[in-house]
This record gives C-alpha cells, structure tokens and sequence, in this order.
C-alpha cells in the first residue's frame, strides 16, 4: 500500500509517494535523495535526523512520512542560499564545530531552530537546546563558540 | 594558536597554518556522501537477526513466516548461506577478528548476527527479521568475572608481549618507606561512532564495489577480496568519509561479508546499516579490565617500585585483551617496573581496539595510583610527577626522540591556576556550595607509524595532483595530508588536487594508533619531493632555463617556482619548465614507514598534561566537570584548528570514560541492557564546559621525517585521571570503578 503525500521541502512544493509505516527520515532520504538528515539511533535519542516540520524541531525518525501531509519541512539542505552559506554553516566551519560531519546537519537545523526562536542565547540555552544533538569526535563547546559567533553575526545583520 | 614556525625548514608556509577543513562546506550543507547515503538503482534493503541469547544453539527459525512477508526476497540462515571462500573463524593478517556470517547455528555472545533478511524495502526486511521468532537451547550466559574462563593469553593487544619490566620489584617494594596496592575496574565501552555501520555492495561480473566506511582502506580490500576468492584489486572501495571510527570500523565483519554475498546471489545491489542496538556486540568494543597497581615509595616520594597488573575481557573465541598496564612501562621514573596481563573470557562479542586502546584505561588506574601516592607521601601531585619524571624511558634507558612533558606540566599548571591548590580534599566550595575540586593526569601515548604509499604529479597549468588512501574519519585527513603533500610540492593547498578515501589509490595505511598523518603524510611529503626533484632535474639539464647547471638538489621549491638555493634571483616556474621540456606533467612516488633505525635507538611517546575541575553537589553527589585545560606536546603539528579538535573531542572522551560510559550485562541473559542511545551515556553539549587544548612546541628529528607524532587518541589518557583525582580533591573520597556514579561518592558526603 502507498500514499500520496503533499507537502513543503524547503520552500518548494513536493509530493512524494510512500508506505504507510515509513518514517519521515527514511522517505527523506530514499525518496527525495536528501540525504542530508542521518540516521545515528532510530529512537530519538541522537538528534542526527532532525528537521523543522511548521517551524518545529522534530527528529524526522519518530515522524511517519504521512504525518508531513500539508506542513512545511525544512532540512539542511535548505539552509544555503544558492552558493551562500548560512552564517551557522559558516561558524562550524570557522570554528571547527564539525570534524567527522555526519552529526552536523541535524546540529545546524537545531541551532537554527533555536536562534528563530531565541536570537541572543546564553552559553547555557545553547548547551541545553543542543543536549539533544550528539557528537562523538567530539565538537561540544567549539559548537557553542560557532552558535555565539553565527548569531552575533545574524544579530547584526 | 600555538607556535607555527616552519620546521623542518624544507616544508613550505601552508604546514602548521590553522585551516579551515577542506570538506567543511560539503559537510555543512549535507553534500558530503556517507556510506549509507548511497541509493543505486534496484537496490535491496538487508538487515540481520540477532541472537537474543548469549551462549547455546539456535534450534528453530520461522523462515518461512519470512520469507512470506511482502518484500522480502530471500532470508539466509546457516542452512542456506551460499559458501564463502573463507572460514569466518580463521584470522586474516595482524588486524583479521573471527566473526560470525552464519556458518553455523551456535550462538556466542548476545547481539550476534543469526540470520540476514532481504527485502525491498527497509521495512519488509525488519519485519521479516522479527518474524523468524527463534528458539534457542541455552547454556548459562558467563558475563561476570566470576563466571568467565581465567587463561593466560599468548599475546596481548595487535601482538603485544604479556610481560615487560626491568628490575627487582620485591626488593623495591622492600626497600621501600611507603608501599601501596591499588585496585581498579574499568567497564566495557562501545566505540558508538554517530554513523552505523553501513555498506553498500554492488557487483558487476566478478568486480565489486562497495560503499562503507573503512579506516585501512586498501588492507581491507584485501580482507573482503578473500572471503569472495575475488584479486583485492577487483574490488573498488569507496569511503570517502567515516561519520567516526575510532578503532572499530577497519577490518570486515559477518554482517557486511553477508551484505556482500547476498548482492551477488541476488544480482542487485544490497544496503545494510546497522541499528544503534546491532552495533552493540559484533562490531568490537573496549573491554573491562581489572587492574591492579602495587608501588613502593621512598622517603622523598620517590618510587621504587610500579608493578602494574591488568586482567583484560575477551569472548570465548577469539583474542584481543586490553594492553593497558603498557602505559606503565614509559611514564614514571623507578628502579624496578613491572607490567603483566592476564584475561577473563565471557561470553561477549571480541573486544578490539577503541580510541587509545592499552593507554586509555591502562592511564585512567596508573593516574588515580599516582595521585594516591603523592597522597601518602603528603605531596602536591604536580611535585610527585616532576619527582618522578622520566628523563629516559624507565624499562629500555632509551632516550625520548623528545619530551616537552615538563613544559606541558609547565603551562597547563599556569593556565589552570593550579598553584593555589590546597593539598587537603574538601577544601574548596564555589558560590552555590558546590564542593570543588581540582585535579590532574599525565597523558601519554606512543607515536606508531604504518606502511603508506603515495603519488604525486606536477601537471602542466603548474598545479599538481596528489593520491593516496587516506581515510578521513572527521580527524581532518583530507585537509592536514592535503597541507603535506602542497609543502612538498612548494604549492599553496588550494593548488593541489587531493585524490583520496577509495581504494584504487596508492595505500595510505591504516588511519588509527594516532598514525595516519606520520606515515600517509609521510608518503605525500616524499611523493611530493620526488616530482619537484624531477621537475628540477629538467629545469637544471636545460641550457636555457635560468637554473641550468644547479643539480636537482640545487633548487626550492616554492609559491609553484623553483629557486636557486644559493642565488634566489635564479628562479623559474612549474609551468614554464614542463612547457619547454614539452611534457605534460612530472610524476613523483613516495613511501612512509618507521625508520627501524630510530625506533631502536628512541623512545617515541606523546605527552601531555590534562588539568581538570570538577564541582560536586554535596547533598545529590552530582558531578560536572566544570573546567578542563590540557597541554600536549606531540612533535610537530600540521594544523593547529584540526588538532586542536583532536584534543578536545579526546578530552571529552576521557570525561566520559571518568563519568558516563558503561555497557552493563544482565547476569541471568548475558545481553546488554542499556544498547542504545537512550541508556548508554555519552556526554552531551550539557555535560561539557569551556576547554582548552595549549599546544606545546617539540621538534623532533628523529621520530619521523616530518617531525609528527600524532594527535587522535592522547587527550583521553591524562583526561580520566584528572577528572577523577578532581572528585577525590572535591570529596575526600577516591574511585576505584569507573565511570564513578553518584552513589559511589554519596557515603563521602553524609
């Protein structure tokens, strides 16, 4: 059985066909080819796979493909503009806040999600907001030096 | 940023120069290509079923409950499994582990792999799994010491000897005005890299290519090609970046060896990615040891005797026993060293080598009994350090290739403020009451190099193109061997192509022990010095180049120029040399490898000095490391921004094996029951304060040609024991178990 889904990705339209059981994540990557979103645990716990459904910060394992029927998804592959990078994207890479990678992604689209919400965080919001977000190699406090940089930068602009 | 002076002087400017990663911008916009992100047309979903017992037989599966769900197209058991031209259980070369690809229907540990499901989807192949619902006949599972088979291995580590010493350890212990017995107990720890496991196989006649992460990319080919009877070269392995490694993602396991024999059986390509759960058995870890250390002490706080014992966990089948007493052998100056192993087989999956395997826990026991016999002879553990310290290497009398330890002692005590340390425990409480501690460890790991190989080509524009293996598991490979190879070639990196991280490229060797940018470095810089001697042999042969008759050692290169040494005026570029010799391009070669000359006569060892602080709630016995500064002396650094990130991330490391990791074994089933995420602790952004890494400048002429001894695994090992003589100096109790959970410190606080 498969279903017809309608939604947003990253500004632009996209219908997309899946099973009813898959998760956002798999329908994400197998589907549409963003592969950006990772898959590290499966149960929530590691924060590679997150994504904005409306706005809100979700780990797209624990979403059923399905339930993006009619909202807007954001990932990172929409973070860019065109050739330029998003001041976050250019912080972690200033700021040594990646080194294996596979991490970041997810890390990005909750830094983002925090920074719409709440523009000038304390060191501690950032730690908190990102708790959820592992990092194995590990990058913890030069991610809270690139959060700080980018949304100082993003302050000013 | 530290010291970024030119050294040896032949290297170029870009050597030593903080650089932002090279593959940061395709890693940042999710551009970069994991394994698992491969999705080739027709592609076949598999994923194992695993055994929920730990010791015993599998006696029924419902295969055909399988094999009936929509999507699945084959299931393989042992009663099926098409053969391989490999025993599973015989070894394969130094690094080769015994695994299970269903070769029979025995079951050794909890977690292995029993059956492999097929479908078309992911999906169909997990609920296939589900359903074969097997019956086992089990035998009591031995996970507990006392349960486990006590044995004396042959070897310990990647062949390491069982016993090194020097010296009479009862006549120092004898002679001795304190003596102290120690004991330790560290956990079984899994490498949990963020990417699973995952590979891709697809076949074309007898050729395979495979898409997985892997730290010895062309050793491993190697592995793969025998289990198929297949030349290694047939194969192409594509492993352009590892979401992490740390020990675990080198040699072949059953699961990928399955994946790859189902690709060609079925004539599609197949995907496996293991679960989070699935990496927790078949895909090695770091194993418990119990240590013991017994010190004698003189009068001036001086040893005279280290015997440091370690009993290491392996599974009932195969053998890798955690060197970790080795870190004795070269740290602290005493008259008679002792260091011995012993193992415990239970029934668990082959541990293997984790993120400084031997030193990591071996430092985490030697560290806490240093700081214990400071405490017994009444002194600061910075003097009793620097009372002990090792001018030459205790056991051989070799000398260090070099050793910038006490200066690493030096500023990290500086930067940290430790001089105003009270000597006493439970002497400091911060604003909140949180009772306060400060504590330190010296770190410590030895500089392996492994076989590499590389090309490197000057090609007509004046850019240039250079190749090897190189894996790039996040330490920064593609960016610090890239540095390298353009020093060599007198080229800035933007001007140098990096061909890297697939197997149909020179072999850099494997990316672990810390080794990868000595020795794939090490071949890129000789590669590199080939092409220009090359490219200078022309120029200088040539009548109508201005560097006619300087011979090809004659000349620098630099900025893409040759130069006369003796007369900089002289000079003429890449280009303009190959245009009037008419060919387009120059080819160089190189090697890397230890000069056994250097090894024999130095002792090769990294240092460094980790100082930490950690606050302790004294009503919940919650600790939080608060504070963490190390300095480190490793020889040369190649690129600070990226070492500087290997120091951390090593940091952090050793605060989680001081505070949060621990895989914890039911008794009555033998299976793990915190195998995921939500119950195996590691740290998260919260649990990680402001840290510095202060590079401390060493050159070293004799380590290697590039002065480099590597960066990857030393910040765990000085890391743990800080941490844990910080909650002793906080509380007035010491850990003995790690990681220390609340309850072990609560009785010191009521």
């Amino acid at each position: 059985m498969s279903v017809t889904v309608s939604t947003t990705v990253n500004g632009d339209s996209v219908d997309f066909v899946c099973a009813p059981d898959e998760t956002l994540l798999d329908a994400l990557r197998g589907r549409l080819g963003l592969t950006g979103a990772k898959e590290g645990c499966g149960t929530g716990d590691c924060g590679a796979c997150s994504v904005t459904l409306n706005g809100r910060l979700v780990c797209s394992c624990l979403v059923l493909a399905v339930e993006a029927e009619g909202q807007e998804i954001a990932t990172v592959e929409g973070m860019a503009a065109g050739e330029t990078l998003h001041p976050l994207q250019r912080a972690f890479i200033d700021h040594a806040a990646l080194q294996c990678g596979i991490c970041t992604p997810g890390i990005l689209v909750a830094a983002k999600a925090l920074l719409e919400k709440t523009p000038d965080p304390s060191d501690e919001e950032v730690r908190y907001w990102l708790a959820g977000n592992l990092c194995r190699c590990t990058g913890y406090d030069k991610i809270v030096r690139a959060v700080q940089a980018a949304a100082a930068e993003m302050r000013r602009a | 940023m530290p010291d970024t002076l030119p050294f040896p002087p032949r290297m170029g400017s870009n050597a030593g120069q903080p650089l932002s990663r090279r593959d940061g911008p395709l890693k940042v916009t999710g551009a970069a290509t994991f394994a698992a992100d491969n999705h080739p047309e027709g592609m076949l979903y598999a994923v194992p079923a695993t055994a929920a017992i730990a010791r015993g037989r599998v006696t029924g599966m419902n295969v055909a409950a399988a094999r009936a769900h929509p999507g699945v197209v084959e299931v393989y058991t042992p009663a099926n499994r098409p053969p391989l031209m490999h025993d599973p259980d015989e070894k394969l070369g130094l690094f080769g582990m015994r695994m299970e690809a269903l070769q029979n229907d025995s079951v050794r540990y909890a977690g292995q792999p029993i059956a492999f499901v097929v479908a078309e989807t992911l999906e169909a192949a997990t609920e296939g799994a589900a359903l074969l619902a097997p019956e086992y006949a089990a035998e009591p599972a031995r996970v507990t010491a006392e349960t486990g088979e006590r044995y004396t291995p042959e070897r310990v580590g990647f062949g390491g000897p069982l016993s090194v010493g020097a010296g009479d350890i009862e006549a120092g212990l004898a002679a001795a005005a304190h003596r102290l017995e120690t004991r330790f107990e560290t956990p079984d720890q899994y490498h949990n890299a963020m990417e699973p496991h995952a590979l891709v196989a697809q076949w074309d006649g007898d050729k395979l290519t495979l898409d997985t992460p892997n730290q010895a990319i062309v050793m491993a080919c190697g592995l793969f090609a025998a289990y198929f009877g297949i030349p290694a070269e047939n194969i192409h392995l594509r492993s352009p970046f590892l979401g992490g490694g740390f020990g675990s993602k080198a040699v072949p396991t059953g699961a990928q060896i399955l994946t790859i024999l189902a690709a060609r059986e079925l004539g599609r390509p197949v995907k496996l990615a293991l679960t989070r759960q699935q990496m927790f058995g078949p895909v090695g870890h770091r194993a418990r040891t119990w240590q013991t250390l017994r010190m004698g002490l003189d009068g001036a706080g001086k040893l005279t005797a280290l015997h440091h014992h370690s009993t290491g966990a392996t599974s009932s089948f195969d053998d890798f026993i955690e060197p970790a007493a080795a870190a004795s052998r070269t740290l602290y100056a005493s008259p008679a060293i002792l260091t011995t192993h012993d193992g415990i087989r239970l029934d668990t999956g082959t541990p293997g080598a984790m993120r400084a395997p031997g030193e990591a826990s071996g430092s985490a026991a030697l560290e806490v009994a240093i700081d214990e016999a400071a405490e017994v002879c009444g002194m600061n553990p910075l003097a009793f350090r620097l009372a002990n310290y090792a001018e030459v290497e205790p056991i051989t009398g070799k000398p260090y290739s070099s050793k910038a330890l006490r200066e690493c002692y030096e500023a990290g005590a500086k930067a940290f403020g430790w001089a105003s340390r009270p000597l006493a425990p439970r002497q400091m409480r911060d604003e909140a009451g949180m009772l306060t501690g400060w504590g330190m460890g010296t770190a410590v790991f030895h500089c392996p190099m492994f076989p590499a190989s590389a090309e490197a080509v000057i090609r007509a524009d004046g850019t240039a193109v250079i190749r090897t293996s190189g894996a790039d598991m996040g330490q920064g490979a593609w960016t610090a061997l890239a540095q390298i190879g353009a020093a060599a070639l007198g080229l800035d990196p933007d001007q140098v192509e990096f061909e890297s991280g697939h197997s149909h490229l020179p072999d850099a060797g494997v990316a672990g022990g810390s080794g990868h940018t000595a020795s794939a470095g090490q071949a890129l810089h000789n590669a590199g010095e080939d092409a220009v001697a090359r490219l200078a042999e022309l120029a200088s042969t040539d009548p109508a180049s201005p560097l006619y008759g300087t011979g090809n050692a004659g000349v620098l290169a630099r900025r893409g120029r040759l130069y006369a040494r003796d007369d900089e005026s002289r000079s003429e570029s890449y280009a303009e040399i190959l245009a009037r010799a008419g060919k387009p391009q120059v080819e160089g070669t190189g090697k890397g490898a230890r000069d056994p000359a250097s090894a024999e006569t130095y002792a090769l060892q990294a240092h460094g000095a980790v100082f930490a602080e950690v606050k302790v709630d004294p009503e919940l016995g919650q600790m939080r490391v608060s504070r963490m500064i190390g300095a480190f002396a490793a020889g040369r650094i190649i690129n600070p921004k990226l070492a500087r990130s290997q120091y951390l991330g090593g940091m952090i490391w050793g605060l989680s094996f001081a505070l949060h990791e621990e895989a914890i074994h039911d008794r009555r089933t033998g299976r793990i029951v915190n195998a995921d995420f939500a119950g195996y602790h590691v740290p998260v952004n919260a649990d990680v304060p402001e840290m510095e890494a202060i590079m401390i400048h060493e050159d070293d002429p004799h380590v290697n040609v590039l002065g480099v001894k590597g960066v990857g695994e030393i910040g765990i090992t000085g890391s743990v024991g800080a941490v844990a003589n910080a909650i002793w100096h906080a509380t007035g109790f010491r850990p003995h178990r790690f990681p220390v959970r609340i309850e072990d410190v609560l009785p010191s606080l009521s």
